[in-house]
């Protein structure tokens, strides 16, 4: 730590406290901050740099050094509301300062005009809470621009035909071309299909004294030693110290909004790396904890005034859970690929963006990516091999020799419907290691996110086919049981019996608390939500600022 | 004799990903890191070039024998390297005080289950060590059977928590012929698993990086007349 940055005292009142450090929290820390306001970001996680990055697969993906840990912040899960919930990691979630950000993949598709106004388009689906955006994707167009330019995006714009309008080109080239997106794209385009270059958060050429990718290989589920990979952790957390009256302060467990008595929030209380409690004090508080905090969070702060969860009155809150639908297509090739060098993602296709309800029987849509991502010990034990490859000998020592550099993965991604029963709650029985009431996730994929995700698992087999592969196969499609994309348990609208947040991100029952983060999503889109993510703390960031210099936060 | 770990000669360390890949950074980038990443690169690098511990930190000498030849099965030793070159046994000792510590009941229980196998087999070979390849695997075979356990899909985490000792081991030595050579872990000694897999040493790479995008023209819109 440099003498140069501020520190807060918890009795300080500042003007907004932060409760996350990740995509969302990010943003809005580096913006809020640099419009003037003193700001104290609370992060439940530790304050790691590049040099505490690692690729050792142990220490990552066991160990968690990124993320929530199942012993310390187990969890339960169960399909159904009548069903009785059984300890079961249920999902994962960057735990750190950056959050998630550190260590995804990096595809940074944009939402399209259609994502944002499809109930109206396809009208009610039975079963569901389908619903409209309360506002529209040119309302949100500047904001990724902003996102392009500001966080680190590559690519090429005009490339895909089924792009949205934008008003900038991307600021860098793509990435490398790698040879799965070769043979991706000369396959998808023998279908008369219109594959592009992906659009990915990390950077083709050194920019903001950052590096730009060295290919090391190790991307998806670790952090960036360089700095190429745009997490908040790389581009926005260093910009919101800068301009000193910014504190990040990690290892601060938020579990309580406090409120006065006329119910309005005075800051946020949390137990420090030693348990001891403190409030901040702030005279806003902002939720971007991500789509199962957020949610457990106002849950936890159930008070006489909210008996049902701070921010309830519409007993939204942890409710329409949307996890993305896809499946994973995999092939083996004669040639030497070694896509373990690099990236995950250079080609993706959007072709099947919007599918045809009435053609092929259900709702939905998605887009397809052709990408090598895992790591050696994840190909060999996890399941990178054929599911009939032999599993221990010479035989397996043959197959994982042969197939490590030979192997493509085609991922699809694609819709879930918003289902009032799939949501995060609190277990009524299991705590963490502080005593809390564990996340408790229910889940069940509406039937057609299902057939979406067979439908487009097909198409990639179809297209593995077309590219020439020696062998190929898929993960069976099952309903999901482990969350990742952590989406609309918060929903934003602007009717408060169905929303929890109005289109300024405010929530409807308290003043001057708000929430963004992939909770605040009405539609899940196509299955990269942290570009849509970003681009809304962006928006909210302007809209909070506007709020509070006109005075209407304290009011 | 396995091949011991040499690795300030071999250019796949940590201290070349940091150096090597500095060649291509800014001017800015490297003022603000630099410190760290020379102190990240001499502490990998010191971990990675110390000698293996003299003495075993969970395993009993004659349980690490046993535990290494099961070990050679999974990953047998042939024309290139296996298990034992890579020092997997080294590996799981270590994993049994650290992240496995779990799993140390499932070790002693399944070592003598393998015992007990044998004796059934082959009631005239004494240790699991002494048996011929042939018997060995038949071993395995049935050890492996005992239990039908899917392994975990992809996407989601390792299992954590209590697994069968075939399922346990198995992934202790797949993990500790493909862990990431520079880390403190004590497997994939002198980068030989990486070898295997052809994966190639080191952190940086440049493209082109395999057989398609070498010749690979460059991203064209599909023309219009196609259309």
């Amino acid at each position: 730590m440099t003498a140069d940055k501020v520190q807060y005292q918890p009795s300080d009142e500042v003007d907004f406290v932060i409760i996350g450090s990740g995509a969302a929290g990010g943003i809005l820390a580096k913006e809020l901050s640099s419009n003037g306001f003193r700001v104290v970001v609370l992060e439940q996680g530790p304050y790691l740099t590049p040099s505490d990055f690692s690729h050792d697969e142990i220490k990552v993906l066991q160990e968690d050094l990124l993320t929530n840990h199942p012993k310390l912040q187990p969890n339960t899960f169960r399909k159904t509301p009548d069903e009785k919930a059984k300890p079961q990691r249920a999902l994962v979630y960057g735990r750190a300062v950056g959050g998630t950000s550190n260590h995804f993949t990096a595809n940074f598709w944009r939402f399209h005009e259609i994502d944002f106004v499809e109930r109206s388009k396809v009208g009610v689906i039975p079963g569901t809470t389908f619903s409209d955006w309360p506002f529209s994707y040119a309302e949100l167009e500047p904001y990724y621009t902003k996102v392009e330019w500001e966080v680190g995006v590559s690519g090429l714009a005009g490339a895909s035909p089924f792009d949205p309008p934008r008003s900038r080109p991307y600021p860098m080239p793509p990435l490398p071309t790698k040879s799965n997106g070769v043979l991706f794209e000369r396959a998808a385009r023998k279908l008369g299909l219109n594959p592009f270059p992906a659009p990915m958060a990390i950077l083709s050429q050194p920019r903001a004294g950052r590096s730009a990718c060295v290919n090391c290989g190790f991307c998806l589920a670790f952090g960036c030693e360089v700095g190429a990979k745009s997490s908040s952790l790389a581009s926005m957390i260093p910009l919101a110290e800068k301009t000193g009256h910014c504190e990040i302060r990690p290892n601060s467990y938020v579990h309580k909004i406090e409120l006065d008595s006329r119910g309005r929030a005075v800051g946020a209380v949390y137990f420090d790396a030693k348990k001891t409690v403190h409030l901040q004090k702030a005279k806003a508080v902002i939720v971007s904890a991500n789509g199962a905090e957020t949610p457990r969070l106002l849950l936890l702060s159930a008070s006489s005034q909210f008996p049902n969860g701070l921010a309830n009155s519409s007993g939204y809150v942890g409710k329409n859970l949307m996890l993305n639908s896809g499946g994973i297509s995999l092939g083996v090739f004669d040639e030497q690929l070694n896509d373990y060098k690099g990236f995950a993602v250079s080609r993706i296709l959007h072709d099947f963006y919007e599918l045809d309800a009435q053609k092929v029987g259900f709702y939905g849509g998605g887009g397809l990516d052709a990408r090598f991502d895992m790591t050696p010990i994840n190909f060999a034990a996890g399941g990178g091999l054929p599911p009939d490859a032999p599993r221990w000998g010479k035989k397996f020592k043959e197959a994982i020799a042969h197939n490590f550099t030979r192997t493509v993965e085609v991922f699809s991604h694609g819709t879930s419907l918003p289902v009032e029963n799939n949501s995060f709650s609190l277990d009524p029985e299991l705590k963490d290691a502080w005593g809390l009431p564990a996340l408790r996730m229910t889940y069940k994929d509406h039937a057609d996110d299902i057939k979406l995700a067979r439908w487009l698992n097909e198409y990639g087999l179809q297209i593995l086919d077309a590219a020439g592969a020696k062998q190929k196969w898929t993960y069976p499609i099952e309903e999901q049981q482990f969350a990742v994309h952590l989406l609309g348990t918060c929903r934003l609208g602007s009717d408060p019996k169905t929303s929890v947040i109005n289109a300024d991100h405010r929530t409807h029952d308290v003043k001057n608390l708000f929430l963004c983060d992939g909770s605040s999503f009405v539609t899940s889109g196509r299955g990269q939500p942290t570009m849509t993510i970003e681009a809304l703390a962006f928006r909210a960031a302007d809209r909070i600022t506007a709020l509070a210099k006109r005075g209407d936060l304290n009011a | 004799m396995p091949e011991t770990d040499c690795p300030s000669s071999v250019p796949f360390d940590r201290r070349t990903f940091l150096t090597r890949g500095a060649a291509g950074l800014s001017a800015a980038w490297l003022t603000a890191h630099w410190p760290a990443m020379v102190s990240a690169a001499t502490h990998a690098h010191a971990s990675a070039a110390s000698p293996n511990p003299a003495k075993f930190e969970f395993f009993k000498p004659e349980e690490a024998v046993e535990v290494e030849a099961i070990a050679s099965r999974i990953i047998p030793s042939d024309e290139t390297p296996g298990a034992k070159e890579a020092g997997v046994v080294y590996f799981i000792d270590r994993a049994l005080v650290t992240f496995a510590s779990d799993s140390q009941k499932t070790y002693r229980a399944g070592l003598s289950e393998v015992q007990e196998i044998l004796a059934e087999k082959f009631p005239a070979v004494r240790k699991f060590s002494a048996a011929t390849p042939e018997q060995q695997d038949a071993v395995i075979e049935s050890l492996s059977q005992d239990n039908t356990k899917k392994p975990a899909s992809r996407r989601n985490r390792p299992n954590v928590g209590v697994q069968p000792f075939f399922e346990t081991i198995r992934y202790h030595t797949i993990a500790g012929f493909l862990i990431d050579p520079d880390s403190d872990r004590r497997g994939n000694r002198g980068g030989v698993g990486w070898k295997v897999i052809g994966r190639d040493a080191g952190h940086v790479f440049q493209p082109p990086f395999g057989a398609l995008d070498k010749d690979y023209s460059g991203w064209q819109p599909v023309s219009s007349e196609k259309k």
